[in-house]
């Protein structure tokens, strides 16, 4: 890295103690860059095992990388925290403004412990935070409403990220977010629930400075050319014309969208759920993180009349996605796009993960068809695949806890199916619920080898469309793939690029673009480095009881076919019992 | 010629433009921008570009004290760094809040009109162009 790059400095805060310090870490940024590479290492240092995720020594770490600041799609920060969901890693990664705003305000890295005795907010800035009361704020009805308060309190408009939760997360929820700039979040696993049990309400960061590079004349060179290539390249168009929401009709076509609850891999209503059909019909505005010249965050208006006046309405301003379309839209049969936008507003309101919530409610959906939850258990609420409102209220119920069951299907839906039964079809994956892709054994293994039990640590739902369609390969082989692809991630995760962009930042641009950062490596170091951090998840998830062997298959992965077919459990155990052995010892 | 804002409701808030600006004069980062995006209380609301109008008769340069501001051929200013002391009128001068602050150099940062970030907009947002009278929302 460059001598006095901002990067290396890590903001320290207490909660407890109401204290904030900066310490240089040259020696993690210069090593493992920034991002996750070095979220794992200060989350090691911080997080002593088996502790409580809700604990109040329990930490919180955010970081950014080298590229943050520098190049297009350096747009992502990495959160890294216990999670209070699986009881083990917990890794999230958003964008916004998140990233330039942390790298702006001069330090790569921010660590939180402790907890506020009273409800409070943060403003870094500086080097510094600052301690603010949020009582008024806490139990507010929307999370966009506590938002707008916060930015009005605060200076540096355009120049900040406001990132905050809802009362999903005031109230422990183990699937709650934390959202950034209304429109993107820290999902999965509970980042929400962290902060809630930190009575920490939202953290704004603010900041403007330059940041020197190697070679001007080269870095402008590059830079033209990784701009070029965000705003021509093929690769990038879909992020850019319909969005994520994109995958909707094409995979249910496949037989890989999951449709309630999957028991079934197409939905017959996909149309009027589709990218294309929201982008006709409700598409009212594109936003981008800082940095990012593709623009794939879609915003639908929603026109809805007053029931109770004529000519009296009202229009919301809702972000779509694929992800929560599939939990909120085809998981729970919902056919009529308004009501899954409906959904989607509420589960931001509330400050939920989408994902999470969608499996929960499809879950609760067939096990009270199954009759193994009764009406007498979810306090009168009736849940049928397709009936929206029963889905707007069992969001709030799980929110507020509102009884024994909504308060146990707020810990997730192995812990449901734990007290009620119905786990061959309590659809998660090392305790966290599954993203949408019923595609095949690569799809369900990607879920449960991953770090963070996410679609995106391996893209095995692509190796199931685009190679296994032809035929299945041995388990070995597979895993050692999806091992192969989310080695590789580790270096987007922690420069900090976005996903999106990994068909622009191949190894070899990678490299190049770190040396304007002052990191000069070859592939093999850059290759090392990227085995070093995907081995440094794994020692602190092993030390924190995880185990290849614990990992369960719900049954319903088997009995509804899928994009590929054919795969059986044991082909399945295989493929998790090789990753075990790679991964489970330190590197030869 | 002067920069323009063609459509403020094209921007999606990338920021493109901020860090063009400073990358003109070689570094990384939005600490040198003269273009500001920030949303209009809310990214749900849209954004707004906040950028030098380019005044025929600019106020910032009759309150500077030091003739800093020298009047530049197509409206707006050009600094004269070596003789503005960073006393921070012009900015109170500013009606739209379009002169920011280089907190490194403690001077102001007001745009010269180069449109150099309008080459990297990839919405349309931003151009180069004639004067037009009838501009209306380039401080929109």
């Amino acid at each position: 890295m460059l001598p006095n790059d901002p990067l290396a400095n890590v903001l320290y805060v207490d909660l407890s103690k109401k204290r904030s310090w900066v310490e240089r870490r040259e020696d993690l940024f210069g090593k493992y860059f920034g991002g996750a590479g070095v979220a794992i290492q200060l989350l090691t240092e911080n997080c002593p095992a088996g502790i409580d995720p809700l604990a109040p020594e329990a930490p919180v770490v955010l970081a950014t990388g080298p590229l943050d600041g520098l190049f297009p799609l350096g747009s992502k920060t990495v959160a890294m925290f216990k999670s209070p969901h699986t009881g083990n890693l917990g890794e999230s990664h958003a964008g916004g403004r998140s990233a330039v705003a942390i790298r702006m305000s001069g330090v790569g890295a921010i660590v939180i412990t402790g907890a506020n005795t009273n409800p409070g907010y943060l403003s870094i800035e500086g080097g510094k935070a600052y301690f603010h009361d949020a009582t008024t704020l806490w139990g507010m009805s929307s999370s966009v409403t506590a938002g707008r308060i916060i930015r009005q309190n605060e200076s540096s408009s355009g120049l900040r990220s406001i990132m905050r939760i809802g009362r999903a997360g005031e109230n422990l929820v183990t699937y709650a977010d934390v959202s950034t700039e209304t429109y993107r979040h820290f999902g999965r696993l509970g980042m929400g629930a962290v902060f809630g049990s930190k009575k920490l309400k939202a953290v704004v960061v603010s900041g403007n400075r330059t940041l020197e590079v190697a070679d001007k004349v080269a870095y402008r060179a590059l830079y033209d050319e990784i701009n070029t290539a965000a705003v021509s390249s093929p690769i990038m168009k879909k992020y850019h014309d319909l969005g994520t929401a994109e995958n909707i009709q094409p995979l249910s076509a496949l037989g890989g969208l999951p449709t309630r609850n999957v028991q079934a891999g197409r939905f017959e209503s996909a149309e009027a759920i589709s990218g294309e059909h929201y982008a006709e019909h409700y598409l009212g505005r594109r936003l981008a993180c800082s940095h990012c010249p593709v623009a794939c965050i879609h915003i639908a208006a929603l026109r809805e009349p007053y029931q109770d006046e004529a000519y009296y309405y009202k229009t919301t301003m809702i972000s779509y996605d694929y992800e929560p379309i599939y939990a909120l839209g085809s998981m729970l049969g919902l056919s009529n796009p308004e009501q899954v936008l409906s959904l989607m507003d509420e589960v931001e309101v509330l400050g939920l993960d989408a994902m999470s919530s969608g499996v929960c409610l499809a879950w609760a959906t067939e096990a009270m068809e199954k009759g193994l939850v009764t009406e007498q258990d979810t306090g009168g609420l009736k849940l049928e695949f397709g009936k929206a409102d029963g889905y707007v209220a069992g969001v709030e119920a799980i929110t507020s806890k509102s009884n024994e069951f909504w308060s146990i299907l707020s810990r997730g839906v192995d812990a449901a199916a734990a007290r009620y039964g119905g786990a061959d079809f309590a659809m998660a994956f090392g305790g966290n619920e599954m993203p949408g892709y019923h595609t095949g054994p690569a799809g369900y293994l990607g879920f449960m080898l991953g770090a963070r039990h996410s679609h995106l640590d391996n893209a095995g739902y692509a190796i199931d469309q685009k190679e296994l369609t032809k035929g299945l390969i041995p388990a070995e082989q597979l895993a050692q793939k999806l091992m192969d692809e989310e080695r590789w991630r580790q270096v987007l995760s922690s420069l900090t690029v976005c996903f999106f962009a990994r068909g622009i930042y191949t190894p070899e641009l990678t490299l190049r673009a770190l040396a304007a950062a002052g990191y000069n490596l070859t592939a093999e170091q850059l290759a090392e480095t990227a085995d070093d951090i995907y081995r440094a998840k794994f020692t602190f998830k092993l030390a924190n009881g995880f185990d290849f062997d614990k990992l369960t298959i719900p049954q319903r992965v088997f009995e509804t076919p899928a994009v590929v077919s054919g795969f059986d459990e044991a082909y399945m155990r295989r493929a998790i019992a090789f990753a075990a052995g790679q991964l489970a010892s330190p590197r030869a | 010629m002067r920069l323009s804002v063609i459509d403020a409701e094209r921007c999606t808030g990338c920021q493109i433009c901020m860090f063009a600006c400073t990358r003109r004069l070689g570094y990384a980062g939005m600490g040198k921008t003269a273009i500001h995006i920030k949303s209009v209380g809310g990214m749900e609301r849209g954004l707004s570009v906040v950028v030098c109008r380019a005044c025929q008769d600019p106020p910032c340069a009759k309150v500077c004290p030091e003739d800093a501001l020298v009047l530049r051929k197509g409206g707006g200013v050009l600094l004269n760094p070596s003789k503005c002391t960073g006393c921070g009128l012009c900015r109170e001068a500013c009606i739209v809040s379009a002169i920011f602050w280089d907190k490194e150099a403690e001077k102001p940062i007001i745009c010269m009109h180069c449109g150099y970030c309008a080459k990297y907009c990839p919405h349309g947002v931003l151009a180069l162009e004639e004067r037009r009278e009838e501009v209306s929302n380039a401080a929109k």
